[in-house]
């Protein structure tokens, strides 16, 4: 069994509103996300999941000096940010592909899949 | 038997034996790396010891087990070096080259699969292939992409580790997989074969050895899928195509287009395996896009003569692989054969409608029907046109060829 980051990727600048115009699909995003969460722990794959707040809510902290400096984030300037993720244990890459497919299909948005090392 | 006698046995194994030697070993270990590497080694030794100890009666057989003992050997000697005890009493003990070895034909498929999976670049799925089923060096395969060595062995090595560290299976695909994964496969074997066709660049207008291992690679799918109908198709497509190829270049190297090749240059032999296989797959009617491509070589390859061509019947096939594969490109190479059965007028206004003004045959193709229709200065700007987007030189002297005909 492999461990998979599953990772949501959304246009950095996006708000709820342009990621799901529609207030009932936004609803109904949600509402089949949980469905999937539920699936998750019960056919075992579940390890942890999260959703996260919009990028300009984080916080960057450089620790290797000798007094820690934090900054204003994200870390990255890239276009694309992660707005949530699933961790997920799997048999393998296509099993993990399957679930990301499924996910991607409930969040309505483009899944990264990363293995965990060890 | 001579040192080059055994040399050349040696060459022609390697090239039958490669893909199964590391098929087999990967199978056993999960290890791409041990696994191509193991049998390298297994080569190598076979080219010392054959020449004086003789050509064992199974030389694929005999490199699979010398290469597997030498996997054991190295895996003993690394989890001695971290006493990784348990591991090592899982080996087995060496075997017995002479010992008959069980079928590999399943592992080569996984392999073919594993090396075609949609989660690796389709160049990385090329080089892979190449590399651990044709035997083919990195030197070899850089040269035929154009590459850097380093680069095609960055891109290969790449691939390996992600393989493994994404714990891509080395398996065939269950049924619900099989058909996209199945296409991903084909396209790359399909893809070895176009850049040997019509290389898209370098100094070699055709390229004779990547033609012959995709081909090859085409029979080993073949063989291990047999009743899969695209698998024949794309063998047949390939055949029917390759058939052709000693009357695709004239003399001077420039490309000679179907209509003016002497087909009694043409390769009767392939030509019939081609057909063969194009008539069962008529029979399994199960028609797709590569069955259909070789239908419509199997028409050309019958006709005694351009002349003899029955292009109504290439245009009901192009019409069936519009409504498979319904993409420009089919669009049009199904106005060429329009040209031929209602005349350039009614091909111009389709080609005219297609969007493919990065694609350099959109050009060629409009520049022909227009130099027919006695239009010849934008004949030769759409000539020009295709000339400054095709880096193979002998489309370029044949292009070159039409295009100063007019001026």
């Amino acid at each position: 069994m492999t461990q998979y980051l599953l990772s949501v990727w959304h246009d950095r600048d996006a708000t709820p509103e342009d990621i799901y115009p529609d207030p009932a699909e936004r609803e109904q995003s949600y509402a089949d996300t949980g469905v999937f969460n539920e699936e998750l722990r019960t056919s075992g794959h579940w390890v942890f999941a999260g959703g996260l707040h919009s990028p300009s809510t984080a916080t960057v902290v450089d620790g290797t000096g000798d007094e820690p400096v934090t900054t204003d984030g994200p870390f990255s300037e890239a276009k694309e940010q992660i707005g949530g993720f699933w961790v997920v244990e799997a048999a393998d890459l296509d099993e993990a592909i399957a679930l990301a497919a499924r996910g991607s299909k409930a969040c309505r948005g483009r899944v990264e899949v990363r293995p965990f090392q060890g | 038997m001579t040192d080059a006698g055994s040399a050349r046995v040696v060459e022609d194994v390697y090239r039958a034996e490669f893909g199964k030697v590391v098929a087999s070993l990967a199978g056993r270990f999960g290890s791409l790396d041990l696994a191509e590497e193991m049998a390298q080694e297994a080569f190598v030794e076979a080219v010392r010891r054959w020449p004086t100890e003789g050509v064992p009666p199974n030389p694929g057989g005999w490199l699979t087990v010398v290469a597997r003992n030498k996997a054991l050997d190295r895996l003993r000697r690394e989890s001695t070096r971290q006493a990784r005890h348990e591991e090592a009493e899982m080996l087995t003990a060496h075997e017995d080259p002479g010992a008959p070895v069980t079928s590999v034909t399943d592992e080569r498929l996984r392999l073919l699969f594993t090396c075609c999976h949609p989660a690796l670049a389709p160049e990385a799925q090329v080089a892979l292939t190449l590399r651990l089923l044709g035997g083919l060096t990195v030197p070899e395969i850089a040269n035929a992409f154009l590459v850097p060595e380093r680069t095609m062995a960055q891109r290969i090595t790449r691939a390996k580790r992600k393989i493994a560290a994404a714990n891509i299976p080395y398996r065939v695909p269950r049924d619900h997989e099989l058909p996209a994964r199945m296409r991903g496969v084909l396209a790359v074997i399909y893809l070895v074969f176009t850049e040997g066709h019509l290389p898209r660049s370098g100094s070699d207008g055709i390229r004779d050895d990547l033609c012959a291992e995709a081909i090859r690679l085409g029979r080993v799918l073949r063989a291990l899928m047999p009743d899969e109908p695209e698998v024949a198709g794309l063998l047949a497509l390939m055949l029917l195509t390759d058939a052709r190829r000693a009357a695709r270049l004239d003399a001077e190297g420039a490309l000679v287009t179907l209509d003016a090749q002497d087909r009694t240059l043409w390769d009767r032999d392939a030509i019939a395996e081609g057909h063969a296989l194009v008539r069962e797959c008529l029979r399994r009617n199960r028609p797709g896009h590569y069955q259909l491509l070789a239908a419509v070589n199997a028409v050309h390859t019958d006709a005694a003569s351009a002349a003899d061509t029955d292009w109504s019947q290439v245009l009901a096939l192009y019409d069936q692989l519009y409504a498979v594969t319904p993409t420009p490109v089919v669009a049009l190479n199904r106005a060429v054969a329009l040209a031929e059965v209602t005349g350039p007028a009614s091909a111009l206004v389709v080609v005219d409608a297609l969007e493919l003004d990065g694609y350099h045959p959109y050009h060629a193709t409009r520049a022909d029907l227009l130099r027919r229709l006695g239009r010849h200065r934008e004949a030769v700007a759409a000539y020009d046109r295709a000339i400054a987007l095709t880096a193979n030189p002998a489309e370029r002297a044949f292009l070159s060829g039409r295009r100063n005909a007019l001026t």
